[in-house]
């Protein structure tokens, strides 16, 4: 099947790929998937102290374009944005903006997932109760 | 100079030689006949054309052309030999032996035999994909009529030991049938010095025609026998009815016939082309072959680059690059490659695999360019992937408790 472009773009101009110092308290890290599955995701925010602001993003991925185009995406999306904003991020945004095929769905659903993993991480440090999110739909 | 884009995935399919083409064209215009009419020069040109080009393809094996039955390809050719056998000799009983790295059409096959209440012994492979001769006599029981064990696997290449399978099937009085797409034309296949009984190959991985194909079926020692699995016209000996593809089966054997000319010297620039591509590509860190190397193709190679996921990959150069990969994010069941599983592989090597099949038409300037733009696509993934950053890290990857989806 053909790639959209702007996963091609994403693909080939990767947003942010990299490591955040993640025993830093003020990063949360969210690693999600599976080798074996095929995928692996580890997204991380940096948060600013005083305004709840997300300053930074980073990703690494493991996985096909799809997936790598999706997490370019979300640490996009991620930065500048509060972490309660944040949260607001779903994975169906992510399908419309990289025009994904369906069987390409899970790959935002592991984006999804990458980013409320990095929010209660980033929440369990700082001394705040992780969120109870509902199961992902589609996997 | 480099001609872009490279083919490399021809195992899946090769182009037409354009001289099979050529041998073809005038049996879609001018003698169109079928080759079952009797009665006029359209049929006896077209009859005149089907025996030719089956002399051709027996000569490429070592069979007598009356032992050639066309078929509409492999797939078909793989259904009528088991289901056929399975018929044929339920007298003498009705359990088969496969192996579990067979291609679809034999596994499916042996699945719906099980259904009719057929029994099936699947051998498990060594790592190195070889069939252990042992546990194939250990399987073998006293209503055990036939072993289907493949020629050249279609993912990895490896040759089986195809003259013990069949003196172990002789001196236990068990058919041989063997599917050989990938081997005939390629490598020497001979069915009397390989004892082969039965054997099934198509014409569009050789160069030829897609949709047209031939099961062998010995006529001594022993006088093999099948039953006809489509019903009609009595065409090929009773064994396949339907009108003959005639354009289909000319082409076939034209493609036969420059198999039988030019393998050996194929064989010998492709091996080399494919040892270079190999040597060059595992000169990357953590880069491994699957399966063995010794029995194999010598045209095919498989080769695992660990922490980086095939479809990324893939992707990196598919506009210039035709390849194919064992991940699951490239099978429609998100399944990785059951080949692959079977040798044993973990799941993530599975999924980190590409295929790659040279052919009589790759040439070396896109060895080189393949080379090149696959080392330059998996440094780029793998400074984009979590898991060669854990690996570099010295973390193991096996330690890490993953969420399973
Ligand atoms: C080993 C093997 N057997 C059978 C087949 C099926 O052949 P065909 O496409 O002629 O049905 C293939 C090709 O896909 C193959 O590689
Ligand atoms: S990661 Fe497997 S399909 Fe996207």
């Amino acid at each position: 099947m053909a790639y959209s472009d702007k996963v091609i773009d994403h693909y080939q101009n990767p947003k942010n790929v990299g490591t955040l110092d993640k025993s830093s308290k003020n990063v949360g890290t969210g690693l999600v998937g599976a080798p074996e599955c095929g995928d692996v995701m580890r997204l991380q925010i940096e948060v600013d102290d005083f305004t709840g602001v997300i300053r930074d993003a980073k990703f690494k991925t493991f996985g096909c374009g799809s997936a790598i185009a999706s997490s370019s995406l979300a640490t996009e999306w991620l930065k500048g944005k509060t972490v309660d904003q944040a949260l607001t991020i779903d994975n169906m945004t992510i399908v419309e903006e990289l025009n994904l095929p369906p069987v390409k769905i899970h790959c935002s659903v592991l984006a999804e997932d990458a980013i409320k993993a990095a929010i209660n991480d980033y929440r369990v440090k700082n001394g705040m109760e992780e969120i109870k999110f509902e199961e992902s739909v589609v996997h | 100079m480099l001609k872009l884009p490279v083919y490399l995935d021809n195992n899946a399919t090769t182009p037409c030689d354009p001289r099979v083409v050529e041998a073809m064209i005038p049996y879609f215009t001018e003698n169109f006949g079928n080759a079952a009419s009797r009665n006029h020069p359209f049929g006896w040109q077209a009859e005149e054309a089907v025996d030719y080009a089956r002399e051709q393809v027996a000569k490429l094996v070592g069979a007598d052309p009356k032992e050639i039955i066309f078929t509409s390809g492999a797939t078909e050719a793989d259904n009528l030999a088991i289901k056929g056998v399975f018929e044929m000799y339920a007298s003498k009983g009705n359990h088969i032996i496969t192996a579990t790295t067979e291609h679809k059409a034999v596994l499916d096959t042996c699945k719906h035999i099980e259904k009719l209440g057929g029994e099936v012994t699947y051998l498990e492979v060594q790592a190195d994909g070889l069939i252990d001769l042992n546990d194939l006599e250990a399987a073998i029981k006293p209503n055990t009529i036939l072993i289907a064990i493949m020629y050249g696997n279609n993912e990895i290449g490896v040759v089986q030991p195809i003259r013990q399978i069949s003196a172990i099937a002789k001196r236990n009085g068990i058919l041989f049938f063997t599917d050989a797409v990938q081997a005939v034309g390629k490598i020497p296949v001979d069915v009397i010095k390989d004892g082969i009984d039965i054997m099934a190959f198509t014409a569009h991985k050789m160069y030829g025609p897609k949709g047209v194909g031939a099961l062998y079926v010995r006529r001594k020692n022993p006088r093999v026998k099948v039953t006809a699995q489509l019903d009609g016209g009595g065409h090929e000996r009773g064994m396949r009815s339907g009108t003959l593809n005639v354009p289909g089966i000319v082409g076939f054997g034209k493609a036969a016939e420059l198999a039988r000319l030019e393998m050996e010297h194929d064989a010998k620039r492709l091996g080399a082309l494919r040892d270079k591509l190999e040597t060059e590509l595992l000169k990357i860190e953590e880069a491994y072959v699957n399966g063995n190397r010794d029995y194999r193709l010598p045209h095919v190679a498989n080769i695992s680059f660990k922490h980086v996921e095939g479809e990324g990959l893939l992707m990196g150069f598919n506009k210039n690059i035709a390849l194919s990969s064992g991940s699951a994010c490239t099978s429609a069941s998100l399944e990785p490659s059951y080949v692959l599983k079977a040798l044993g592989l973990g799941d993530d090597l599975a999924h980190s695999s590409l295929r790659f099949g040279l052919g009589r038409f790759t040439t070396e300037e896109q060895i080189d360019y393949t080379i090149e733009q696959i080392t330059k696509t998996v440094l780029k993934l793998r400074e984009m992937s979590p898991l060669w950053e854990m690996y570099k890290e010295g973390i193991d990857l096996n330690s890490i408790e993953w969420a399973h989806h």
